[in-house]
């Protein structure tokens, strides 16, 4: 009698588990992370939200299926392949390093499955519909910095940056966005990470006397021509770009760095934000969230693996039941409900997504703070 | 441009140029005794600058326990040279020199670093940990392979260079340092001011450069290296020991490598990989010298150091291709003025 009972047990619960999956198939989302090779810094903290997310999304059971490109583009092809032919994977989350999401974009393409690039990639939607990225871009992020200077009356700002891409992007961006706003750009310099002295440049910068000084810098590097500039005398506001914002900066910058203004993604500064922010909700929920069991949740990149996430979740919900996950059908509709995305709040910005738009940030994904006392604090 | 910033431009270049001159020496130096061209130069500098950095948070430094790691492997290479060889001899200043020392600096480090002793100490102790890796890494990397060719040696050199910026990574971690300015001052000098660190740094450059000079013409072991780079095997014909000579070489090296580390901590933020382009620049007044003399590789450093200067204030995005490029004319140029020595003569 009691066989029975279990037996039936059992086979009652095997009905109701055929059952459930039957109703919600498993979501399988394929993750490449550079989590060793010289981009680990970044693509360990990029993976570690999808190792310590629940497999859940939207309800419907999910799975990760995670693997390691060791910063190498070819690697990155490799995976992405493997994941879409092997694993049968509906959506891509990384690779988390430029060169990487440029190399998977033709992949997505080809095989016809949408990707979220973590790292700034430029990729026009109607030539590669199905590549998304969502840092935010370098202008959205420099158009701050003009922003602010306008509002302050400046007139003039001389740039020094690295001699190198990053460099030259940030210059870009200033370019773009300092003539539209009446702000004209009197110097331009450059130096390279590891120089021992910049004084020439600095003493250039300085003879051009403008109101303002943008530094193209990032990390620890980009206080060389900061310190230079105190100590020749610089009394103009130095603005910086969100590559420096970190406790290292004002560490090695000291004293010097104090009434730097920089922009950043609001999830660095989320507890300063006012509660009228819809983001600051979503940053706290997310570290509240991993925290306990990733405890350096704080950090840039891993708000991108959540909103990524955030954003997966919302296509998912919209597709709902109208195709099966492991189709061609899915992919597509996960793809075209991505394009839709609308209003989604995350950790760094507000997306909108559109058919000639497949970055979805706005000025609501970007906040300026200035160094205050030793610490980063939100301008208001 | 006015006339002010040309004597600032004149100061800074002239900083830096002392900095490249005793870095052009210590590679010429290197190359001249034991033919290796001496690409982990640059670590040293690094080593020197990060070692200070740490003193000064009154913490341990990695080179510390760096120094007595790499001290033990030089000792246990030693006692099986010598187990091979069957003989004693050398084995009690082997130990001095690869584990009492190291040992003993160790013990020192972590009992002087958390008390914050004055800058002088910080300084002297810096030398200290740093120096030792140079004779150890002529004991690991050359001696074995002395005799090889200048190709395989500048092989082997590249390797270390890139096994000791690891450990760099390793001991200091990626973050870079900076430390404050010895002397904070300002000195008038007729019509301009120059900041007294840089006077400090050309000043100390200056006072080493005249001691190498006198300790090549005036001490026996000085004059024992300048036999040894002028002709091995000469010299080993009359007495003096080429692997002394070598260890001697890379032991200047190290030492002028880690003060030129502490000279420049104070004006740039140092990271374990920084040293590598430091003395890159080094090597290109080193082969302004020709490789052969030590004045004309110093005075190449400074205007090394001076065209830099220049080369940042008119065309900052160019300036590495500035001074990079330099080094096409004058190599044409030597080719075209010296005459040509057969490199490996002595085999």
């Amino acid at each position: 009698m009691k066989h029975v009972t279990r037996l039936a047990a059992s086979a009652a619960l095997a009905a109701g588990l055929a059952l459930s999956a039957q109703a919600a198939a498993e979501v399988k989302i394929g993750v490449i992370a550079s989590t060793t090779g010289p981009g680990a810094s970044l693509g360990i903290p990029y993976r570690n939200v999808y190792t310590n997310l629940p497999p859940q999304i939207a309800g419907q059971p999910a799975k990760f299926v995670i693997l390691d490109d060791g910063s190498d583009p070819s690697t990155t092809v490799k995976n992405a392949r493997k994941l879409v032919d092997e694993e049968k994977v509906d959506i891509l989350l990384g690779p988390t390093f430029t060169p990487g999401c440029l190399a998977v974009s033709d992949v997505a393409v080809e095989a016809k499955i949408a990707m979220i690039c973590l790292a700034p990639v430029v990729v026009p939607p109607a030539k590669m519909p199905w590549v998304y990225s969502i840092p935010q871009s370098v202008p959205v992020m420099i158009a701050g910095v003009v922003e602010h200077m306008k509002a302050n009356g400046g007139k003039t700002i001389g740039y020094i940056g690295f001699a190198d891409g990053w460099g030259d992007l940030v210059l870009k961006a200033l370019e773009a966005t300092a003539g539209p706003a009446g702000i004209k750009i009197v110097a331009s310099e450059r130096y390279n990470r590891p120089d021992t002295s910049v004084n020439a440049q600095v003493l250039k910068l300085i003879a051009a006397k403008p109101d303002a000084i943008l530094v193209g810098g990032s990390g620890t590097p980009a206080t060389t021509p900061h310190i230079a500039l105190k100590e020749r005398g610089f009394a103009g506001t130095i603005y910086h770009t969100h590559g420096v914002i970190g406790a290292d900066f004002i560490r090695i910058g000291g004293k010097s760095v104090e009434g730097t203004i920089a922009p950043t993604g609001p999830l660095m500064v989320a507890e300063q934000l006012p509660d009228s922010n819809p983001i600051k909700k979503v940053a706290l929920d997310f570290f509240a969230k991993l925290s306990p069991a990733y405890p350096q949740v704080r950090n840039a990149f891993s708000g991108y693996s959540y909103d990524a996430f955030l954003l997966v979740q919302g296509a998912v919900t919209a597709v709902g039941t109208k195709a099966k996950p492991g189709t061609p059908a899915y992919r597509q509709a996960l793809r075209d409900a991505l394009e839709a995305t609308k209003e989604v709040v995350g950790t760094h910005a507000v997306y909108n997504m559109s058919a000639s738009d497949h970055n979805g940030v706005d000025q609501r994904a970007r906040v300026l703070v200035r160094v205050e006392g030793g610490q980063w604090k939100l301008l208001k | 441009m006015n006339f002010d910033i040309a004597l600032l431009l004149i100061q800074d270049g002239l900083t830096n140029g002392a900095i490249y001159a005793l870095l052009a020496l210590a590679i010429l130096l290197v190359f001249a005794v034991s033919r290796v061209l001496y690409v982990p130069q640059g670590e040293f500098v690094a080593f020197g600058a990060l070692t200070l950095a740490t003193l000064q948070q009154a913490k341990v430094p990695g080179t510390a326990y760096l120094v007595a790691g790499i001290g033990a492997v030089a000792m246990i290479v030693e006692l099986v040279a010598a187990l091979r060889e069957r003989r004693r001899q050398g084995l009690a200043s082997s130990a001095l020199l690869y584990v009492v020392i190291p040992t003993a600096l160790l013990g020192l480090a972590v009992w002087l670093a958390p008390q914050k002793p004055p800058l002088l100490v910080q300084v002297l102790l810096t030398l200290a940990l740093v120096v030792p890796l140079g004779p150890m890494t002529y004991r690991l990397a050359v001696q074995p392979i002395a005799n090889a060719s200048v190709l395989v040696l500048l092989f082997v050199a590249v390797a270390v260079h890139y096994a000791l910026m690891g450990l760099g990574l390793v001991f200091f971690g990626a973050e870079g340092w900076r430390t404050p300015s010895f002397v904070s001052a300002q000195v008038a000098l007729g019509p301009m001011t120059a900041s007294a660190q840089s006077l400090l740094v050309i000043a100390a450059s200056a006072i080493l450069i005249v001691a190498l000079w006198q300790f090549f013409g005036r001490t026996l072991w000085g004059k024992a290296l300048r036999a040894t780079a002028m002709n091995r095997t000469g010299a080993r014909l009359v007495g003096i020991p080429t692997e002394a000579s070598g260890r001697l070489a890379f032991t200047l090296a190290a030492l002028f490598g880690a003060f030129s580390g502490v000279l420049i901590a104070p004006f740039t933020t140092i990271y374990y990989d920084s040293g590598f382009l430091v003395a890159l620049k080094g090597f290109v007044g080193a082969v302004i010298g020709g490789m052969t003399s030590y004045p004309l590789a110093a005075l190449g450093a400074v205007l090394v150091g001076l065209l830099e200067s220049f080369a940042s204030f008119y065309a900052s995005a160019f300036k590495e291709v500035i001074v990079f490029s330099l080094l096409i004319p004058v190599l044409l140029w030597r080719s075209l003025v010296s005459r040509h020595v057969e490199e490996e003569h002595d085999e």
